[in-house]
């Protein structure tokens, strides 16, 4: 049995070995779910660059109290429209006219995270850059002809894609690794591979410096993550609870199998 | 108390009942890990059906309204989030604890005579089990439940001549719509759990009325009575005996199950989708559709069949006999003994083989059939040829073989003599 179960596992794993090709790297979020003054900084930064055209509709603005804001905090500073505390965060643009504006409507966030993931929503913020050949202005390296533009591109500055070319694969992926963050690798003509990444331009700054803006933006990224599962943080503290429950209940209801279980053996 | 029980025992055999079917059942002493799972199955059952009776008080089978009742369960609902995620994980952990089960029976040779009605009845409960996860996936409608019943719908469309007008009757709809919802959504909180609380009063009867097998494959009702006990050599009660074993695994279940649902209830993307946090969009095919993964053998299975006059027909009806042929097992082994302690290489041998096809199978059918690249355009044949569709054709065939071959194997293996006693 032993060795069929280490065949399948190392099947599987070559298997895995193989499949990541040509890849995009990215950097982890530096994100941490308990940190409730980076959730309220990102609570503001949400309401105040996303709400405008994204909703988040199943998202109550009373539920802010998790991450220890009081409903004082939150209608003075969180809530701009005429909505109650109790409704949830809507945007007045209609659909048709977001159909019309943007070419499709914005989709809702508050599962978003689920969807994407932390780590990709982290890294499509940073992945921004200019485009002469899109209808924005804008791509994306992370979400390529991405139909949103780049909202936050006064924070950022517009930044740049840099492209850097290597006359092999390893190579590629090594040069990819030393940039130690977003980088996408890409293969070219004639065996050529590229690696490509979004860099700050010195010649343009934004109102932030870059570690300002990677830290706005991971600010806004946990609380994406907060609102997609609300009770994230309190499934993972019960989950400890129950575990030391089943723990210690095990203990004796096997020690009750052992004792009965001596008049059989 | 014994009064009132004298009294409804005139009136109804409680008592006869409870001890025919558990009280005074006689089991073999020698279960090992491998018989937790039957205790397990059933103890899920009955979780999906709380939960699920629960969840049914707040979730809204519209289309226009399913995602967000979901959504409202998870955050507005008093302890909604962990209702949900207890019937989310307890369907994935349905499949693990029958797959494990079934897997029982396979190793110790469970459906052989005199139990083929008790393996037959329990295909039919693995078969209502696929149907009923089936019907469910729709329910939270999203893109991934929404394209996975589309996928689905459209293999019954591929059968010749009436497929169309199939797909049309099932759908309700020419698409997969809010008709369509409306019916999965009473075949599975209704339909489906009582044709599987039938199956499974059935599967249990037809086990209490012949006994139960066990690791060493030894019939014990074929032993002497110890005449102290009266029992069988090797038998012991159920209750308290297995009452109290099966226990210990249900608890030691709860924490795998807790420690899964709390600290990863989507399970890395394999229990809960990512693309099923969108809602579904009748315009929008993911990019990449893949079932859940208690599915994907037979997934695999499908798509290694290639598709003959332009029809997916013979994929489709390699994937029905993948499912089907588990049935016949007991007409097929003809091996002298029951267990796999007994039985010689070929039958060993088979049985691994099955087993990592089953398994590799299982991931090919999660990931694009482009995951292991192709094979060069120089090779003979084989030229350019997706490398996981090969794989999955040469496991596909593996997988059929392990089946089609067995009354052959089965019967020329070199088995080892069985003991009188259990080990």
């Amino acid at each position: 049995m032993k060795t069929i179960a280490t065949l399948v596992a190392a099947l599987l794993m070559a298997g895995a070995a193989v499949a990541s090709g040509p890849q995009m790297r990215m950097d982890p979020a530096p994100i941490h779910r308990l940190d409730a003054e980076s959730l309220q900084r990102g609570a503001r930064n949400f309401v105040n660059y996303c709400l405008n055209c994204h909703s988040a509709k199943y998202m109550r603005y009373e539920r802010l109290t998790d991450i220890g804001l009081t409903t004082a905090q939150i209608k003075d500073n969180l809530m701009f429209a005429t909505d109650k505390i109790g409704s949830t965060m809507n945007v007045a643009m209609t659909p048709a006219e977001a159909k019309a504006w943007f070419g499709q409507v914005p989709p809702d966030l508050s599962v978003e995270a689920r969807v994407r993931g932390a780590d990709w929503l982290y890294n499509y913020f940073l992945a921004f850059y200019p485009d002469s050949s899109t209808v924005t202005g804008w791509n994306n390296l992370v979400f390529p002809s991405v139909s949103m533009p780049h909202v936050l591109w006064q924070l950022s500055g517009p930044n740049k894609l840099v492209q850097t070319e290597y006359d092999s694969h390893e190579k590629a992926e090594a040069g990819a690794i030393a940039i130690k963050g977003l980088a996408k690798v890409e293969p070219g003509l004639n065996g050529k591979w590229y690696v490509r990444t979004v860099s700050p331009d010195p010649g343009a700054p934004g109102t932030m410096t870059p570690v300002e803006y990677q830290a706005f933006v991971a600010d806004l990224v946990n609380f994406m993550d907060y609102m997609a599962e609300p009770t994230k943080n309190r499934r993972i503290s019960l989950g400890i609870i129950v575990l030391m429950f089943f723990g210690v209940l095990f203990v004796f209801v096997y020690a009750l199998k052992r004792s009965y279980w001596k008049e059989v053996h | 108390m014994e009064k009132l029980l004298n009294w409804i025992d005139a009136r109804f055999p409680l008592t006869a009942l409870w001890e025919s079917q558990w009280g005074k059942y006689v089991a073999p002493k020698n279960f090992n890990f491998w018989y937790y799972f039957g205790s397990l199955a059933a103890f899920v059952l009955v979780l999906q059906i709380v939960t699920g009776i629960f969840l049914t008080m707040n979730y809204k089978p519209d289309a226009a309204k399913a995602f967000e009742s979901v959504e409202y369960i998870m955050r507005d609902v008093q302890w909604g989030w962990l209702i949900r995620y207890m019937h989310s994980t307890g369907a994935s952990m349905f499949f693990v604890v029958v797959y494990l089960h079934m897997f029982r029976g396979l190793m110790y040779g469970s459906y052989r005579k005199p139990r083929e009605l008790t393996w037959i009845f329990g295909c039919l409960i693995y078969l209502a089990l696929m149907a009923e996860a089936f019907f469910g996936y729709l329910l939270p409608w999203g893109q991934m439940s929404y394209w996975g019943a589309q996928v689905i719908v459209n293999l019954f469309s591929a059968v010749p001549v009436i497929g169309e007008d199939l797909g049309v009757w099932i759908r309700g709809d020419y698409t997969i719509s809010d008709i369509t919802l409306n019916r999965f959504f009473a075949f599975h909180v209704i339909a489906f759990p009582l044709v599987l609380l039938g199956l499974v009063a059935a599967h249990l009867m037809a086990l209490h009325e012949v006994g139960s097998s066990n690791p060493d494959g030894i019939e014990i009702k074929q032993q002497p009575k110890d005449p102290a006990t009266g029992l069988y050599l090797d038998g012991i009660y159920s209750h308290p005996y297995y009452t109290i074993k099966d226990l210990v695994g249900v608890v030691f279940f709860l924490a795998v199950f807790s420690a899964i649902m709390f600290f990863a209830p989507e399970m890395g993307g394999y229990f809960l989708e990512a693309n099923n946090f969108i809602p579904a969009d009748p315009l929008k095919t993911p990019e990449h559709i893949a079932p859940v993964w208690y599915f994907t053998p037979y997934y695999a299975i499908l798509r290694a069949v290639p598709s003959y006059f332009n029809s997916q027909f013979p994929g489709v009806l390699a994937m029905g006999v993948s499912v089907v042929v588990f049935f016949f097992l007991p007409w097929l082994d003809r091996g002298a003994v029951r267990s796999i302690r007994y039985r010689g290489t070929l039958y060993k041998s088979w049985l691994a083989a099955f087993v990592i096809s089953f398994v590799i199978l299982g991931y090919l059918g999660v990931v694009p059939v482009t995951v292991w690249g192709q094979f060069p355009e120089s090779w003979p044949i084989l030229g350019g040829a997706d490398k996981a569709t090969v794989v999955a054709r040469i496991l596909t065939v593996v997988y059929f073989l392990f089946f089609f071959l067995m009354p052959w194997y089965t019967a020329r293996d070199k088995t080892k003599p069985v003991p009188e006693r259990v080990r």
